[in-house]
């Protein structure tokens, strides 16, 4: 059995881990004796673990979440609603949502493409490209919204061409949607790239040599053997664009009702000590951050089932 | 297996250089562009003019100190974390683990606004423990201790989620017979455990660090952002922005790009190790199978 190969979107879940080794210790097993306590009677650490474990999950990640929500839920219904659905809050979902759903679209299907050719196109240079694909992974987002926006500014490298022609790609919604697949696109792609090398090849070949031509082949029988991976980079994408900050506020402009996101809202709130308004938009933001999180665990756990 | 045939499927050469082409544009627009514009426009007045602007501004250069003691603690942190959740998760089964595994995620789909804003809620002046901090006189918010807790949140996950599926696929064998042999627990970690799991250790430390360096919104919620006190690094690049510093801000921006491809050599490098180790895995894996062993293990039970 081999390590997985390692990816930075790596996920563990229960139906990912390889088939569990039970602890055999030698010799014949007492069927008698339950499972459980048999494994954590022979290795140590449980309680130390689970100590610094639970720790460490209760004060950095349950208590302020469930303050978070607790806060929000002592509005009351009519005042949570008042300060979650202000016109500036729907304004502000709207850009919010329409620009990460744009943005986690083009990442999947330039996703798509790229994870392909890095797969099934020998070429000089792959190595290369590969390993560019994880730059916004370790690039800060700040950076990157402060060299987008001098990007595409009239003056800047790409603005230059691009203003005069009539798109802006700074201080607009299209710079929030640029920035958002410059984000996304390594989920999109590294999502799609261990299914595609593990497609079997066999299928496309008996398509061929049945007559299929090369654009009904990859429709008939690439595509949807991809269409799952597909779905999970874009949910990916998407989950990673609603919650983008940094990179957004270099390039967005953050004009209210126009091009201001639910995160900037939230901060804009903050620093008028708005606070009751920005928890109740950071609890929708976060209520849609949870389901997301769900949808993504299920299908990556459908995704991985499948492979196996 | 048979020997590697030229497929039937083979697309035309044509075909292949477009796609090609295709995805080194679009590789090229979104990512090497701007990659090489930083360091461009970094440098467009020239090595000196970028040295100045990071060392002579005492609020750049306490952003760089800041930063530089910020993301090294929160890594620590969340090394012993990502530790001792791989142990728990890929060593025991318990009730509730599946929800540990799902909660493990959250900061990584959870807005770093929202992570930042609840920590407010907590530490802050008008908090749930702000009138006992008051009263203790520590700052947390808006100082360095709340700056260490929003980059621990945002980078939580990381080094777990390199552990787990490594440490689940090498399996418990090893340490059970070190146990069984009378090792305690801590021989049985630092002699086994960490040996087997050094590389993935390392690529999510890699990881987490670069995550913490480059962390923004989750710090500037509890920073309060106040230059030469709670700016960091990625906070400084903003401030600088703000007040129309462009190449002052591109300078900074330019040694956390600089730091990223740092990041991305290591990543690498640490990755090929990963893949090496885990063929030799596979090969011992495949010698223990066979036949050879089997009468050994029947005439010993």
């Amino acid at each position: 059995m081999t390590a997985p190969k390692p990816s930075m979107i790596a996920f563990a879940s229960p139906a990912a881990t390889p088939s569990l080794r039970q602890p055999s210790g030698g010799g014949v097993r007492d069927a008698s004796r339950p499972r459980r306590r048999r494994q954590a009677a022979v290795l140590p650490g449980f309680g130390t673990s689970a100590a610094i474990t639970s720790l460490v999950m209760t004060c950095l990640v349950i208590l302020p979440l469930a303050v978070l929500v607790f806060k929000a839920a002592s509005l009351g219904p009519a005042g949570f609603l008042a300060a979650a659905w202000t016109p500036r809050a729907r304004a502000a979902y709207a850009v919010s949502l329409s620009a990460s759903f744009l943005a986690s679209v083009a990442s999947s299907l330039m996703g798509l493409l790229v994870a392909w050719v890095l797969v099934r196109v020998p070429f000089p240079g792959r190595r290369i490209l590969d390993a560019l694909v994880d730059v916004p992974l370790a690039l800060p987002t700040a950076v990157a919204g402060l060299v987008y926006s001098s990007l595409y500014v009239e003056k800047g490298w790409l603005g230059r061409f691009l203003v005069p022609a009539g798109i802006k790609g700074a201080y607009s919604f299209l710079g929030i949607v640029l920035v958002l697949v410059f984000v996304s696109l390594p989920f999109a792609v590294r999502v799609v790239q261990p299914v595609i090398e593990s497609l079997d090849r066999e299928s496309e070949e008996a398509a061929r040599i049945l007559g299929a031509s090369r654009l009904q082949t990859f429709l008939r029988v690439v595509l949807p053997a991809l269409l799952p991976a597909v779905v999970t980079g874009f949910a990916l994408s998407l989950a990673r664009a609603l919650g983008e900050y940094g990179s957004v506020v270099f390039i967005s402009g953050n004009m209210p009702f126009k091009t201001e996101i639910a995160p900037v809202l939230i901060v804009s709130r903050l620093e008028e000590y708005a606070y009751a308004e920005a928890t109740a938009i950071a609890v929708v933001l976060l209520a849609l951050s949870i389901v997301l999180l769900v949808v993504v665990n299920a299908l990556q756990q459908r995704l991985a089932a499948s492979s196996h | 297996m048979h020997a590697p045939r030229r497929h039937t499927v083979d697309a035309p050469a044509a075909w292949s250089a477009a796609l090609v082409a295709a995805a080194a544009a679009i590789v090229g627009l979104f990512i090497v562009v701007p990659l090489a514009a930083v360091f461009a426009e970094a440098f467009a007045d020239g090595a000196s003019a970028w040295w100045a602007a990071l060392v002579h501004d005492p609020d750049t250069r306490h952003a760089i100190w800041l930063s530089l003691t910020v993301a090294p603690v929160a890594v620590a942190v969340n090394t012993i974390f990502g530790v001792a959740a791989a142990w728990l998760i890929a060593r025991f089964r318990f009730p509730g683990r599946s929800l540990l595994i799902s909660l493990v995620d959250v900061p990584f789909s959870v807005s770093p606004v929202v992570a930042g804003l609840a920590l407010v809620l907590i530490f802050g002046r008008l908090g749930l423990l702000g009138p006992t901090l008051a009263w203790l006189q520590w700052k947390i918010i808006f100082a360095w201790p709340g700056l260490v807790l929003a980059t621990t949140f945002v980078t939580l996950p990381l080094v777990v989620r390199e552990l787990i599926p490594v440490m689940e696929a090498i399996g418990p064998d090893e340490e059970m017979a070190a146990v069984s042999l009378g090792a305690g627990g801590w021989q049985v970690f630092t002699r086994i455990t960490l040996p087997n799991i050094r590389w993935a250790l390392l690529h999510g430390i890699v990881l987490a660090n670069a995550r913490a360096m480059g962390e923004f919104g989750a710090v500037y919620v509890v920073s309060g952002h106040i230059a030469g006190a709670t700016d960091t690094m990625p906070l400084r690049v903003e401030k600088l922005f703000q007040e129309y510093r462009t190449p002052a801000s591109m300078a900074v921006a330019s040694v956390l790009a600089g730091l990223a491809l740092v990041t991305l050599v290591a990543k690498f490098v640490i990755e090929r190790r990963m893949e090496a180790e885990s063929r030799d895995l596979a090969a011992a894996r495949t010698v223990e199978d066979s036949p050879s062993q089997d009468n050994l293990q029947g005439s010993a039970a």
